[in-house]
């Protein structure tokens, strides 16, 4: 009777005076699905924004300022100017070309066959295979076990799907005499780890190299993770996005090529990352054809296809670097390469200016603790965000220089505990890291 | 879901063998998509492709039962577009059941894409929500279009395509235990949209005006009877969805229809999701009247368009969603807890696009139009051809499809089967015996046309 009422109500409003018609009567039952309470802060959203607001010296979200390989630039150009096909609908869970070179690339790398048409699935970025994965598998009031710091949509992606997040913290392990210096200092405990798993658990994340902290999860550390997936029964989702961007020696295992894990893992993977070019939004999930099946239903229920020129071209890219891998061409050797040079430099200017940062062994970034900087944090509209969230703001509106706070990768219970350390993304031209460095000295002057 | 359309579809359409055949020709559609999986498997074999493959457990181990998929997808996985798109990529196959052009997209769209390649940044990612240029461009087309200012920030959404707009919307505004007004025939993936949701569709057919004859019959002689609608809505209507012109049938609702609708909106405060993809594609004679643009609606309504079927760009998967900020915020929190972004080369070239064709609205060189003007041709070739053959199509006002009638021709298919509908056999029946790329085709052809392929079809007729 209240929203016959209120809906009355509209009418005569709309009648009555056809400009002040106020909507929040339109509809006195509730609009939006509860599904989506709860997750409508979003901080890429935000600080993307804010980025843009200011004139600033982007060291904040994960993309390179420089341009992708030429060759890949070139692969969509030619696709663009293909045939009419290029243009149309394809195959829905991909296009035929490249997910017959993903089978076969990372066949190989995996060293088990892969069906194309059964095992992968191609999705919007690797963002969407998460959510297919997510939607596909995780039941109302299932568990699934993230590992903090964490990439922030593994925490919303889980409530929306009605699940349960149950957090785990890689924790600096303090070394003789000092701080924790580099991503591998950071690790899980076996027993905590052990104690989250329990008989709701339906899935466990990981992310390795992991963003923010760079962390290359090693052989041990994965089989520790493996035992316990094995003697649960539970799904292993493996978000490998940074996986050829290993430094100094450290090593990419994938948690899918250990025994018993290739049934119960899905492994993620993204041709943005892959070729810098992360506004194609090709991404893949790769797993046993019995998982990936759901993971497809989903799909086919939500976006149904992916274009296709852009998944042609990331298909030619692969056909390249089938051919080049290990070799001295390969971008998937060169990209690396030329990231370290980068991250050895940002971390220079770091520790120069008196910031401490952790050596990522992997991936995009690199955090670094805040706590010992003094700095008069005084802008109200701040007033009741967590320290690292006001000294970011404060270091884009005073200083032009955009970062991350690292307390958006940790659980809402746990940012608390995590205040005092931003995130640089060092995937940007020397020119960019050039510019913070002089904005990093001045400061420290 | 196959089960209540099969239903749906014996009761709504009593009037004798004549009318129930036509109607179970429309049905097809839904047959189409609603294939079991023995009939999928045997459609599958003569579509010559292996499109349901025994899963091979030999690579890996038995999975355990925890690893059974969630509830919401239970019941969602057959879609018959999965397994026609599959014949796309045998050669020896014409598909003629998915609705994609075979003729290119225009030159200046495709150029538009190239140049974006070649722009660094716009190889990165763009604004969640839609790329500032692109939905500028959306705010002044469709500014014009509605006749009132379009903020491009909060009152537009870019999705992956109509199809993601549609989840979008679902997503965001439809709860567990809502009810769905949907109308026959409609776009397939409604249904498991809605069931995805946990809501439950609510279905009502357009029919035939019963007095008319079979020949000569135009979509605009398939009507929503009102009063049956008002029934449908209840206390747990939370949308009903429109998809105009619509697809299969080809019918544009007039102004008429469209404020018996608005009317039912705003007397059981039900919010409107207005598929709206093929508005360009508008047949002499007809208009295109978006629904928000009426007194109450445009608070209550998401008006849904497609890049793929404005600029024939299918392939490009981008659509958006148009309404008000309180409803568009609800789309944009599920887009960025979905896929976040949309590719950004492909918004950028779409953007071009727009504001090119928006120098031009209301002149022929416009794309909006000549596109129309060029398919009408084919439309009205086809049309002829069908009927020159004895069938009888049901003349689209709009859209890609045409339906069509084949009763008339009397073709007799007791070797097809015995256990499926008419209409089914038939299409099985004219794959099988009479289709073959390249070669003759006879008289009997498609049930649902998309017309886009007439010069390859007529070529063959020759």
């Amino acid at each position: 009777m209240l929203r016959r009422v209120a809906a009355n109500v509209a009418v005569n409003s709309w009648k009555g005076n056809i400009f002040e018609l106020d909507h929040k009567l339109i509809m006195a039952r509730q609009l939006h699905a509860r599904r989506i309470e709860g997750i409508d802060k979003n901080i890429w959203v935000d600080f993307t924004q804010l980025a843009a607001d200011y004139k600033v010296v982007n060291l904040g979200q994960g993309f390179p300022d420089f341009s992708p390989p030429s060759y890949i630039q070139e692969a969509l150009c030619k696709a663009v100017n293909g045939g009419c096909s290029m243009h149309q609908y394809t195959h829905a869970f991909g296009h035929p070309p490249l997910v017959s070179i993903l089978a076969k690339f990372f066949g190989r790398v995996v060293g088990h066959e892969i069906d194309a048409f059964e095992d992968i699935l191609v999705t919007v970025g690797a963002y969407q295979a998460l959510f297919c994965t997510f939607q596909a598998l995780v039941d109302e009031d299932d568990e699934v076990i993230i590992i903090e710091p964490f990439f922030d949509c593994y925490q919303p992606m889980v409530k929306m799907a009605g699940g349960k997040g149950v957090y785990v913290p890689l924790r600096p392990v303090s070394m003789e005499g000092g701080k924790a210096l580099t991503s591998a200092d950071w690790v899980l405990s076996s027993e905590e780890l052990a104690s989250k798993f329990n008989p709701r658990t339906k899935a466990i994340v990981i992310n390795t190299p992991n963003n923010p902290l760079g962390k290359v999860y090693k052989r041990e550390e994965l089989q520790v993770i493996a035992d316990l997936c094995i003697k649960h029964d539970v799904v292993c989702i493996s978000d490998e996005v940074y996986e050829w961007l290993t430094y100094d020696g450290a090593k990419h295992v994938k948690i899918a090529s250990l025994p018993g894990m290739w049934e119960r893992t899905v492994t993620i993977g993204s041709g943005g990352k892959s070729f810098s070019a992360t506004g194609w939004k090709v991404g893949w999930a790769i797993g046993a054809g019995p998982i990936v099946k759901h993971l497809k239903t989903v799909h086919q229920n939500s976006v149904y296809h992916c274009a296709t020129a852009a998944q042609e071209a990331v298909a030619q890219g692969f056909q390249r670097e089938y051919e080049l891998f290990g070799t001295p061409e390969s971008y998937f050797l060169q990209l690396p390469e030329m990231l370290n040079q980068k991250r050895k430099k940002l971390a220079t200017c770091l520790e120069s200016v008196g910031l401490q940062p952790i050596l990522p062994e992997g991936g995009y970034f690199m955090i670094s603790d805040i706590s010992s900087l003094k700095v008069d944090l005084n802008d109200p509209s701040t007033q009741d965000e967590p320290h690292d969230y006001r000294f970011v703001k404060w270091l884009i509106k005073e200083k032009g220089l955009a970062t991350i706070p690292v307390s958006a990768f940790y659980s809402p219970e746990h940012r608390k505990d995590f205040q005092n350390y931003i995130r640089f993304c060092f995937v940007k031209e020397d020119s960019t890291l050039n510019a913070a460095e002089d904005i990093l000295r001045k400061w420290s002057d | 879901m196959w089960l209540e359309l099969e239903r749906s579809r014996h009761t709504h359409f009593p009037l004798g063998i004549h009318i129930f055949l036509q109607l179970n020709i429309v049905g097809l559609f839904f047959s189409y998509m609603n294939i079991t999986r023995r009939t999928l498997s045997s459609a599958c074999r003569w579509i010559n492709i292996n499109c349901i493959r025994n899963i091979s457990y030999s690579q890996c181990a038995m999975t355990s039962s925890r690893h059974i998929n969630s509830k919401r997808i239970e019941g969602l996985d057959k879609n018959v577009w999965v397994a026609f798109t599959s014949v796309a990529a045998d050669p020896t196959i014409v598909n003629l059941g998915q609705g994609y052009p075979d003729i290119p997209p225009p030159a200046y769209v495709k150029e538009a894409l190239a140049n974006a390649a070649a722009v660094d940044k716009l190889n990165q990612y763009t604004r969640g929500f839609g790329h500032p240029s692109l939905v500028k461009a959306l705010s002044q087309v469709y500014g014009k279009v509605y006749g009132h200012q379009i903020d491009p920030f909060k009152e537009i959404l870019v999705t992956v395509g109509g199809y993601g707009s549609l989840f979008s919307t679902m997503q965001a505004l439809v709860e567990v235990g809502d009810e769905v007004i949907i109308i026959e025939p409609f776009f397939d993936c409604y249904v498991p949209m809605v069931r995805m949701a946990g809501a439950t569709p609510v279905l009502i057919p357009l029919r035939l005006r019963s007095n008319k004859e079979t020949s000569s019959v135009s979509s605009a002689d398939w009507v929503l009877d009102p009063e049956e609608l008002a029934s449908k809505f209840t206390s747990k209507t939370k949308a009903i969805i429109i998809n105009t012109p619509n697809n299969p049938i080809g019918k544009i609702f007039t102004k008429g229809e469209l404020q018996t609708i608005s009317d039912l909106c705003i007397k059981h405060d039900t919010l409107c999701i207005s598929d709206e993809v093929y508005e360009w594609l508008i047949y002499k004679g007809h208009q295109h009247i978006k629904i928000a643009t009426l007194p109450g609606m445009w608070d209550r309504t998401i008006t849904i368009s497609s890049a793929g079927k404005t600029f024939s760009v299918t392939g490009w998967k981008l659509g958006w969603s148009i309404g008000p900020e309180h409803l568009i915020k609800h789309l944009q929190t599920v887009m960025q807890n979905t896929l976040y972004t949309c590719p950004t080369p492909l918004q950028e070239a779409v953007a071009q696009g727009l504001l090119r064709d928006y120098e031009l609205m209301g002149q022929p060189e416009c794309y909006f139009s000549s596109l129309a003007v060029e398919l009408e041709g084919k439309r009205d070739r086809m049309a002829a051809i069908l009927q020159d053959v004895g069938m009888s199509p049901i003349i689209p006002e709009g859209g890609y499809f045409m339906c069509v009638d084949v009763t008339p021709l009397n073709q007799d298919l007791p070797h097809m089967g015995d256990d499926e509908p008419y209409d089914y056999k038939f299409v099985k029946w004219m794959i099988k015996e009479k289709v073959r790329k390249n070669q003759q085709l006879d008289a009997t052809s498609y049930l649902r046309f998309k017309w886009h392929t007439i010069p390859f079809i007529y070529l063959t007729f020759v």
